[in-house]
């Protein structure tokens, strides 16, 4: 809604960048990315003990969410592509969670 | 909803959602590309401690390249929301440098990987050497085509940016590759992480 909000404030699709982020905001987001990356990689020359994997998947998970949430803008759209995008990796992740189960890829 | 559907109404779009089927259909293929990867990850986590009698990942790995890598691919990203900002304000200028330079970044990646995998094949690890040989290269080779694609993407938007026969709505257009390029970079992250940094 804050979005139909603020296309009948501003009424033109020059203002699509309004419901989103200002360069320095992405910019921003970019360093965080470079920073989460760099602690990813601190992993393989620190030795993080039994946090080691808990560390890496949640960083993994967070520097997704970040680039599809903020770069890819969906924080700022139609809740229909968030559903659209969301399906298809939950279904994914769904499917090759039995698959590798399957194969008992968690219990080995 | 209404206003979204009067602005496509006024570019000649009108839909029965209001939202840009363009958008839609990519939002679409980008959900469905989630199971592509997630089966071809999915094959390498089971497959990747059958070395055989080949070289092991901890052998053939270059964490600090890949690391360097998977930055430039990060900036990319950056780069690629530059340009689609640009795009929205209508600066051309900006529009076409920001994605040469998205352009060039992701090359570099694609050349990165090809070094690796040179690397990698002159260290013992073929296509063909084991089943962790087969899933990696299959996995990273399908996702540096898909780079390479991206980057084909790119230079052919900042060509038809320049002689001005970009179709329809520009600042859409850029926005909808940005969005392809994006996902690219998402499904490194999940890569570098999965296959590079996780030991088996």
């Amino acid at each position: 809604m804050t979005t139909t909000a603020e296309h009948t404030e501003h009424g033109t699709h020059d203002d699509h960048a309004e419901h989103g982020m200002s360069i320095m905001g992405y910019v921003k987001v970019a360093l965080i990315l470079a920073a989460l990356t760099a602690l990813e990689v601190a992993t393989y020359f620190v030795d993080f003990g039994p946090f080691f994997m808990p560390v890496l998947l949640v960083l993994m998970c967070v520097k997704f969410f970040i680039v599809v949430s903020y770069f890819m803008h969906l924080k700022f759209d139609n809740k229909i592509f968030s559903f659209m995008f969301y399906s298809g990796l939950f279904l994914a992740v769904g499917v090759y969670a039995a698959f590798l189960a399957t194969f008992k890829f968690f219990t080995a | 909803m209404a206003d979204a559907a009067v602005h496509h109404a006024d570019h000649g779009h009108h839909t029965s959602t209001g939202l840009s089927n363009n958008k839609l259909g990519m939002w679409l293929f980008l959900g469905s590309e989630c199971l592509l990867f997630g089966g071809l990850i999915s094959t390498y986590m089971i497959y990747r401690g059958r070395v055989g009698e080949g070289p092991r990942p901890g052998n053939v790995f270059d964490i600090p390249f890949t690391s360097v890598s998977s930055f430039v691919l990060l900036m990319s990203s950056l780069t690629m929301v530059l340009a689609v900002a640009a795009a929205q304000k209508r600066d051309d200028r900006g529009t076409t440098l920001w994605l040469t330079v998205t352009g060039l970044l992701g090359a570099t990646f694609v050349g990165g990987q090809v070094y690796e995998f040179t690397a990698m094949y002159t260290e013992g690890l073929g296509y063909t050497t084991s089943l962790f040989g087969s899933a990696f290269y299959t996995l990273t080779g399908f996702h540096g085509v898909h780079v390479t694609v991206g980057v084909i993407m790119l230079l052919s938007l900042v060509a038809i940016i320049k002689r001005s026969k970009v179709p329809g709505d520009k600042a859409e257009v850029v926005e909808l590759v940005g969005l392809y390029w994006h996902f690219v970079d998402v499904v490194w992250i999940i890569i570098f992480t999965l296959v590079y940094l996780i030991p088996t």
